[in-house]
């Protein structure tokens, strides 16, 4: 401000332009430290390797028709339907995510937390869930059936083409 | 609330060094008209107290705890059995933080209703919303570390609302888990949120506040209490005046603490099973009124409209009601008194007979099963509450309150409706959500 008038700026437009490539280095740097926390914060993809998440539940046999079996481990139902179909549940209830238990007297899902009710088809019974529990891919390979647990599959209701036949 | 307009100033003496540090807060004189208490209940000191003995006991507790799924519980079990103390600082912690969720609303609460949140102090309202809300965060946070089936089950239902925000909610709850299911990231984020930023913040917040209150010189003041020369009244020392009261008041909180503390442990359930729910799985108290809201409204609208409705109402409290100034009288007059009463037991009875009325529904055939459930469970009652806030607005208005007082007649409406949602879904909700005594 007090400065000799020997360093008085010549070209006011030199320290225009210098004071808005501060402000526009500045800027740059925030959204640049921005992104750099971002990504750092972002999840990691899960699931890793490709046949990781295969569960081997068993041989077709040990499956009665017309019913359901837990998988605690794998967080799904291996659930065998009346006419000999399989498909695998994910054990997750589509409205906020608690583990939904079997209750074999009723023959369907309750979820402890909302009462969202599910068959054992998957498919809504009662709400406040929208759609039906999620599936896992089940595979049939000489007479063992494998569930994909790293591939989870959302749908909205129940399709005959959902269920995997030996 | 004027009886102490002429108190005898305290003689004078020697400011001591506890004076000064206190006289940064505080300026050197405050109005006799602003120390009874009833003016404020104290809730704002109450509130800074209870942040305090939460640090304290925070840090106490960070010694011990350690947070990874595989050792967090085990530290906690160990803080309660082993530890000399362990489980008193536990449950203080426990306690002060539930306090401080309840102790800063009701604050809010006083505020509103004395018409703090009016202009000069509209500024200070929105500080003290965001206030709330951090608040709500640490409490929130925090709940998860202990790392037991209550925690994991709480958080996993809370964060799960956030995939209902429409197209980044998969996104938001993968950035609030850090990952698909809540796990050993989840508890990483929430300690460093628990123990640092959201403190962080919430002092720097805190401070803003108190700024912001001094500046504008103090806590509101009923008008009647000075003359033209005068208006806020006789004025008297604050040390030791207003030092003492609240002196007495902060211990007064503390001994509530250690009470509770010493009479009442803190839960601890079993670990944290990812494959078990427990039912009824409940979120924190403070979620409660939410999680109701839930069982009953379609997600779109329980988990993510209503709330950002809900704290927009907040922040339009001090523009609704026009360019009217406060009185300084609680609920603004008598009859705003009355109105508000009046829209509190209406909220109180039609909540109740609403969720009683749904009961039969929630479960089995649902209600105009016909109409697509976006519709039913979402637009259909979210028109309905907004008309009945409208008409109850519009009610007290007929009935000549000004309009500042039938903001406050719906935001009373919208309050104690929120409130009997919160006791239902805390006190009346069993297993499997049914309805039933506790």
């Amino acid at each position: 401000m007090t400065g000799s008038p020997a360093i008085e700026p010549t070209a006011p437009g030199r320290r225009d332009f210098l004071g808005r490539l501060g402000k526009g280095l500045g800027v740059l740097a925030a959204v640049e430290l921005l992104a750099v926390v971002v990504a750092y914060l972002a999840p990691g993809r899960s699931g890793g390797a490709r046949g990781a998440g295969l569960v081997v539940a068993g041989p077709v046999g040990e499956f009665t028709p017309a019913s359901v079996r837990a998988f605690p481990g794998g967080r799904f139902y291996l659930v065998r339907l009346a006419d000999g179909g399989f498909l695998a549940l994910s054990s997750k209830c589509t409205h906020l995510g608690c583990t939904v238990p079997w209750n074999e007297k009723q023959g369907n899902f309750p979820c402890p937390c909302h009462a969202s009710t599910f068959d054992r088809r998957g498919d809504v019974l009662a709400p406040p869930a929208t759609r039906a529990l999620d599936l896992f891919p089940v595979v049939i390979e000489g007479g063992i059936v494998k569930v994909d647990t790293s591939r989870r599959i959302e749908r909205a209701r129940f399709e005959p083409g959902q269920v995997t036949y030996l | 609330m004027i009886k102490e307009q002429g108190a005898v100033p305290a003689p004078e003496r020697k400011p001591s060094g506890f004076s000064h540090l206190v006289l940064h807060l505080h300026p050197k004189l405050v109005p006799a008209a602003a120390l009874p208490l009833p003016l404020t209940f104290g809730l704002g000191g109450a509130s800074a107290v209870l942040f305090l003995v939460l640090a304290v006991t925070g840090a106490l507790l960070l010694v011990v705890y350690e947070p990874s799924p595989e050792r967090a519980y085990g530290t906690v079990a160990r803080l309660v059995d082993e530890v000399p103390f362990g489980a008193l600082v536990r449950n203080a912690h426990h306690w002060a933080a539930n306090g401080l969720v309840l102790v800063t609303l009701l604050h809010l609460l006083r505020v509103f209703y004395r018409g703090g949140h009016l202009p000069p102090r509209r500024g200070n309202w929105f500080v003290g919303v965001a206030l709330l809300l951090l608040v709500v965060g640490c409490a929130f946070t925090g709940y998860l570390l202990p790392w037991d089936q209550l925690a994991f089950w709480a958080v996993t239902i809370s964060t799960g609302m956030l995939e209902y925000v429409p197209a980044i909610g998969s996104t938001l709850l993968r950035a609030a888990r850090g990952g698909a299911d809540v796990g050993p990231t989840t508890l990483a984020r929430f300690f460093v949120l628990h123990v640092a930023i959201l403190p962080i913040a919430l002092l720097v917040l805190l401070a803003l506040h108190f700024w912001l209150v001094r500046k504008v010189g103090g806590v509101i003041l009923p008008v009647q209490v000075g003359d033209r020369a005068s208006p806020r009244g006789a004025l008297v020392p604050t040390s030791p005046h207003l030092t003492q009261r609240e002196g007495a008041a902060a211990l007064v909180v503390m001994a509530a603490v250690m009470l509770a503390a010493a009479l009442w442990n803190a839960p601890l359930l079993a670990q944290a099973n990812p494959g078990m729910s427990p039912n009824p799985a409940k979120a924190p108290w403070y979620f409660m009124g939410l999680q109701e809201l839930l069982v009953h409204l379609h997600p779109v609208l329980g988990a993510v409209v209503l709330p950002l409705l809900g704290i927009g109402l907040l922040l339009a409290l001090p523009v609704l009601g026009g360019p009217e100034r406060p009185s300084g009288r609680w609920f603004g007059s008598p009859r705003g008194a009355r109105h508000a009463l009046v829209a509190a037991i209406a909220a109180v009875l039609a909540t109740a007979a609403a969720i009683v009325a749904n009961e039969p529904f929630r479960t089995g055939k649902p209600w105009l099963g016909t109409i697509p459930a976006g519709v039913r469970s979402g637009a259909l009652p979210l028109a309905l509450a907004a008309m009945v806030l409208l008409g109850v607005a519009w009610l007290s208005r007929r009935r000549g309150a000004s309009r500042q007082e039938a903001v406050q007649a719906a935001f009373t409406f919208a309050l104690a409706s929120f409130a009997v949602l919160t006791v239902v879904g805390v006190v009346f909700r069993g297993p499997g959500m049914a309805l039933g005594l506790p």
